[in-house]
């Protein structure tokens, strides 16, 4: 990012320039303006999570309480569970639907028939575009005890009675992760895609020659080809980790897997929303970005000192 | 196959390879395809069922006993016409706006010689990795009265410091000489913004309206956290969410729907139907739009 932000000459700013350039001026002060308000703004609400923030004082006159709502929140048995969630699920989502897309993407580069393989990209992506609450309702109806996954396992044998799949908690995590597998290995394949279809033909030549298979090439030519479209997504993606952990589990969990599927994002829900007290839901949030942030940093440092591709 | 290499050595060989390869390749992506597209199909027949009898199971792909009942029961209820205006005028103006704020965001920076260029881009980079989480921005929406509100669902997301960084380098990437003689020419900022670059920047304005639509037709969560309270505000999404919840407590409980009518469905059945209506206009519009969102996901990603 910043090699485009950091330019070699700075533009002499004169007078006469200004004057030319004030339409472009004005402009940016109205987007100014309206990034001020609207995301930077809210920061200065961090300020609630070190106070006990009533809706009746404000944020400038409610009471001052330090880091209190922290030491609850981390003295709190159901937030430690919910990062473990969090993290866990984050972690789960991000290697399978990258494992996937990958491989997804290499064996569509192996399709010779142009015509069949329009129409596998065209059928994987259609779950990209459907939303959460499609997903998780056909999901819902796929593992039911009517449900066709159901239906399989009893006809071949596999389990006797049929699997209520959203009571046990230990499958929670793998739903999910199928969930996002499912939605987005078609999508996410797309940039690993055009980045194979950017590999100079020649390396696959040269390999051939050396008597590389088709193993060979993938693992010698399209692997190190790939390498850093998948570091830089990696990256990227790292600092979604804990973003990634809402709408699913909002929308699939319920009272039997709630240990196990709440989030970061439905505690801050559950206490900033139902329960009013603003300041803890703040705290968590705040927690959130930080993590984030670190996270990012410390990915785009190792990806640095690794030699590898990276963000900024 | 098997006799050609008893015939001879290598190349044939190899053939045999490469058919069985073929074979595992073309099986895993058939099986890829049906688990995609099966649920939905899955769905689009129950949605055509009777209700009562799609409650036995067995309906796979095509429905056992034809009805349009559901759709007429999904199409009785007001919320869901309502909803339905709602994500449509959402989605309209929701895209128009958001495409003409961050074009007219990318022009600027896209300025060589704009003086505040680096400061501007960088303002809206941050952005991108700090926000102030959702009880903040809740009570900013609440004091700026865009709670209860349609327009919450078209102003404060207007902007996105990833939608403009890909406009941005898009015109970069345009010949320079353009701007400049037109510049020559007389024209002010405004109007090469308008008649020189936007002409040029198509594909990726629709390729940023294309994702902006998907988010904005898609999206449930504003309509919960900000227009809970205000029926007449509430999206196709977050109705067929309230469904979804609904079907879940109220499970096998057959005609816990019905209007009093004689009619055989079931929460399930018009809950299908509802999902349809939902998918529908995406289904129906994505494969035509395919080229224009490969293109803008390779500029996106593939930083130069």
């Amino acid at each position: 990012m910043s090699k485009t932000v950091t330019m070699k000459k700075k533009p002499v700013i004169t007078k006469k320039e200004l004057i030319k350039q004030r339409v472009l001026i004005a402009w940016s002060a109205v987007f100014v303006i309206y990034g001020f308000v609207f995301c930077y703004l809210p920061l200065a609400g961090w300020l609630m999570a070190f106070e006990n923030y009533k809706n009746k004082t404000g944020l400038f006159h409610s009471q001052w309480v330090g880091l209190t709502k922290f030491k609850f929140l981390f003295s709190d048995a159901t937030f430690l569970k919910v990062i473990r969630n969090t993290f866990c699920m984050g972690t789960l989502n991000l290697i399978f639907t990258t494992l996937t897309a990958i491989i997804f993407a290499i064996l569509l580069n192996e399709f010779r028939l142009l015509r069949a393989k329009k129409v596998v990209q065209t059928i994987s992506y259609l779950p990209h575009f459907l939303s959460w609450i499609i997903v998780t309702g056909i999901l819902n109806d796929a593992l039911s005890s009517t449900g066709i996954v159901n239906e399989l396992l009893v006809k071949f044998g596999i389990v006797k009675d049929t699997v209520p799949f959203f009571s046990i908690p230990a499958l929670f995590w793998p739903i999910v992760t199928f969930a996002h597998v499912w939605k987005e290995t078609g999508w996410n394949a797309i940039i690993y895609l055009s980045a194979i279809t950017s590999i100079d033909p020649c390396l696959y030549e040269a390999a051939s020659i050396d008597g590389a298979g088709r193993w060979g090439k993938i693992k010698n030519v399209t692997l190190p080809g790939i390498r850093p479209t998948i570091i830089i997504l990696l990256i990227m993606n790292m600092g979604n980790l804990l973003n990634a952990g809402f709408e699913v589990q909002y929308l699939l969990g319920n009272g039997l897997v709630k240990s196990v599927s709440d989030t970061i994002d439905i505690y801050v829900l559950t206490w900033g929303i139902s329960q009013n007290d603003y300041s803890l839901g703040t705290a968590a949030g705040i927690f959130k970005s930080v993590v984030s942030i670190v996270i990012i940093v410390l990915a785009n440092q190792i990806a640095k000192r690794t030699g590898e591709e990276r963000l900024f | 196959m098997e006799k050609n290499e008893n015939k001879s050595g290598k190349l044939n060989r190899l053939k045999v390879g490469d058919v069985i390869f073929y074979i595992f390749l073309y099986l895993f992506m058939l099986i890829f395809c049906v688990v995609t597209i099966y649920p939905v199909l899955n769905t689009l027949a129950i949605s055509f069922n009777d209700g009562v009898d799609a409650m036995r199971g067995g309906v796979h792909l095509w429905p056992r006993i034809f009805t349009t009942q559901n759709y007429g029961a999904v199409l009785a209820l007001r919320n869901i016409g309502r909803g339905a205006v709602i994500s449509v005028l959402r989605t309209v103006l929701g895209t128009l706006f958001a495409v003409v704020a961050n074009a007219l965001l990318a022009f600027i920076v896209s300025q060589k010689n704009f003086v505040f260029r680096s400061q501007l881009s960088l303002f809206w980079v941050i952005t991108m990795y700090v926000n102030g989480g959702m009880i903040p921005v809740m009570l900013l929406y609440r004091n700026l009265h865009l709670t209860n509100s349609f327009w919450v669902y078209v102003i404060p997301g207007m902007i996105s410091g990833f939608n403009m960084l890909v406009m941005r380098t898009y015109m970069e990437g345009l010949p320079d000489s353009l701007q400049e003689a037109a510049q020559i020419d007389g024209a002010g900022y405004m109007k090469i913004f308008v008649s020189v670059v936007s002409p040029l920047c198509k594909p990726i304005y629709a390729t940023i309206a294309l994702f902006v639509a998907v988010g904005q037709w898609n999206s449930w969560f504003d309509t919960m956290l900000y227009n809970r309270m205000a029926d007449q505000y509430t999206t196709l999404q977050y109705e067929l969410m309230k469904m979804l919840s609904a079907v879940t407590s109220l499970k096998g409980n057959a005609g816990a729907a019905t209007t009093g009518t004689q009619v055989n469905i079931t929460p399930v059945s018009v809950r299908a139907a509802a999902t349809i209506i939902t998918m529908a206009p995406i289904v129906m519009l994505y494969p035509f739009l395919q080229r224009y969102f490969v293109a803008g996901l390779t500029i996106g990603g593939v930083k130069e």
